[in-house]
């Protein structure tokens, strides 16, 4: 009996996570909902906005900065909020559906270990995606560098925050998507928000993530007060996605 | 388990102050109880799935819960492999408890779920390679295929494969783990009968390969064809505990003819016999409930009156009997409990 109990090597277990990750990507690849929504949307809009002209001139009324620079960074947060919302739930419920945690939770593997992977995946989806938008739109748009690697921080914030929330409320995700990518200045640029407007953007996740993402890439290390917005979500966030998830 | 020396094969009592003691000694291993359930209770809320269901599975065996829906059966298998955990009761696989040694439990215990799928675009050897992946000494994927008729499918999504095959795959992924119990729930709910009767072929097969089978069923036939011993559960207890043949005979209590007569008689010209116990009318055939050499002495009875049995049939209790007679309830056409 004592055979029976001797612990798993380490390598084992990696090799395990190792095989689910692979077929998670296998699935993202194949089943490329997300791709499309997180990564080839956003891609096409970065070009139709840089290639209209009238985006790339410095504007007064925007602070000297064109209606591009503004857009980079929305579209960010944008290719982020489509891959939470499709990429993320979306397999989630499908397992769901399909028993495919309570399947695992009868292995050796913790079923944890799903959501884990398919979070990684999505993760370098995401990452690959925001370095694909800013190469994009510094090679054949002229956008300066980002000036300070800060804009790391909001970014993973917001991932932070959403990964898990999307994964427990996919639901109520995807029906403040539109109210919140307003407020992250998709349709009318945060520089051009009436006051009102501007306030409340401030305190919205997407919002606050566009304000410091923006300002990494324009200025330098962003303001404290939306880093900390996102911190608050992201723990507020993280605490109902653990209380109210779903295994079944 | 057990004291030394008292390995007791077919055990059906279940004696609790025994089950802390640690799993078989090596020489042992034909009789020791692969699986212990005591006392085993498990509510949700007002409704009892599970009221008091205890049994004993000898290592090696086939052991059958039958029951119609809603009796408990998943809940008990679901208690036993760790995914829920009993209100009170004690279960021991292998002498391990699965919510406390989940770990080894997993290993040790395969486990295929009702209404469990896989993505529609995996590919089959991608999941059996990935869950092969989980266990410490996996079988290999080649030789599992090929038991299950599955060799050539393992490039092929998973939304191609037929019914049959994707219950296949669901065992094999049972198996994949080499574990000495499996728990197979449901596992032909589904499936043609030419698949049904493929997979009891395989499942005979593992059990040659010495593992543990716990095989969930609502079909008298399958129960009747493949389980060495089958506990009839009903309303969350076990009604009956015996091998399938000896729960036919108990069920059977006594015999039975059918026949048509030639020409209408008086009931009491059989009711008067000594063997005979009741008489009832079916349309136009009779049946005639009793006990001893009843056919012989009914149809030589009937002789005697002038009146010829036509259409005689001699009752065979089966399986099925048993357990509308246990249970009250009836079965469907498929044969499975209703």
């Amino acid at each position: 009996m004592t055979s029976l109990t001797l612990p798993r090597p380490r390598t084992a277990r990696r090799a395990a996570f190792g095989q689910i990750v692979l077929n998670e990507a296998r699935l993202t690849w194949r089943r490329p909902v997300g791709l499309i929504g997180g990564v080839a949307i956003p891609l096409v809009l970065l070009v139709i906005f840089g290639k209209v002209s009238k985006f790339q001139q410095p504007s007064a009324t925007l602070g000297g900065l064109t209606a591009f620079d503004l857009y980079l960074p929305i579209l960010v947060v944008f290719a982020l909020a489509m891959l939470a919302l499709l990429g993320l739930p979306i397999p989630l419920a499908s397992y769901r559906e399909l028993g495919l945690l309570r399947r695992l939770s009868t292995t050796p593997v913790p079923r944890s270990w799903m959501l884990i992977a398919q979070g990684l995946v999505q993760l370098c989806v995401a990452v690959t995606a925001i370095v694909i938008m800013i190469a994009v739109a510094m090679a054949a748009f002229g956008s300066p560098a980002p000036k300070s690697p800060a804009g790391l921080f909001p970014i993973g914030l917001l991932i932070a925050a959403i990964a898990r929330t999307a994964n427990a409320a996919s639901v109520i995700g995807r029906l403040v998507f539109f109210p919140m990518m307003f407020f992250a200045g998709l349709w009318l640029p945060r520089a051009l928000m009436p006051d009102v407007l501007l306030t409340i953007s401030n305190y919205t996740p997407l919002g606050a993530a566009v304000e410091a993402i923006q300002d990494s890439m324009l200025q330098g290390f962003p303001p404290v007060a939306p880093l900390l917005v996102l911190a608050a979500y992201a723990v507020v966030f993280g605490f109902l996605a653990r209380r109210f998830f779903r295994w079944e | 388990m057990g004291a030394p020396g008292t390995a007791v094969a077919g055990r059906l009592d279940v004696r609790a102050d025994r089950l802390q003691v640690p799993a078989g000694r090596p020489g042992q291993a034909a009789s020791r109880p692969a699986v212990e359930i005591a006392h085993l209770r498990k509510t949700y809320g007002p409704l009892v799935a599970v009221d008091d269901v205890s049994f004993s599975v000898t290592e090696g065996e086939i052991f059958g819960i039958l029951g119609p829906n809603g009796a408990g059966k998943t809940t008990t298998v679901e208690c036993a492999i760790g995914l829920r955990s009993p209100d009170s009761g004690t279960i021991r696989l292998l002498g391990l408890d699965p919510r406390a040694d989940a770990g080894e439990v997993h290993e040790i215990v395969g486990a295929q779920l009702q209404a469990s799928a896989f993505p529609p675009k995996l590919r089959v050897g991608e999941i059996l390679g990935m869950y092969r992946s989980f266990y410490r000494d996996p079988a290999d994927v080649g030789e599992l295929t090929e038991a299950l008729g599955l060799a050539g499918k393992r490039h092929d999504y998973y939304k191609s494969l037929s019914g049959g095959q994707r219950q296949r795959l669901s065992v094999a992924l049972a198996l994949i783990g080499r574990p000495k119990i499996a728990v197979l729930d449901e596992m032909t709910t589904g499936l043609d009968p030419q698949a049904r009767r493929d997979a009891w072929e395989l499942i005979e097969g593992v059990r040659d390969r010495g593992v543990t089978i716990i095989l969930v069923t609502h079909f008298m036939e399958e129960a009747e064809r493949l389980c060495d011993r089958v506990a009839l559960i009903d309303n969350g207890r076990v009604v009956a505990l015996d091998t399938p043949a000896r729960l036919a005979a108990q069920a059977r209590g006594g015999k039975s003819v059918r026949f048509l007569p030639s020409v209408p008689f008086d009931d009491r010209l059989l009711t008067t016999l000594p063997e005979v116990t009741r008489v009832d009318h079916e349309g136009q055939h009779v049946i005639v409930t009793g006990t001893g050499e009843l056919a012989s002495t009914v149809i030589l009875a009937l002789a005697a009156a002038g009146v010829t049995a036509r259409d005689l049939q001699l009752d065979s209790s089966n399986l099925e009997d048993a357990f509308v007679r246990l249970t009250g309830r009836h079965t469907d056409k498929e044969g499975a409990l209703t």
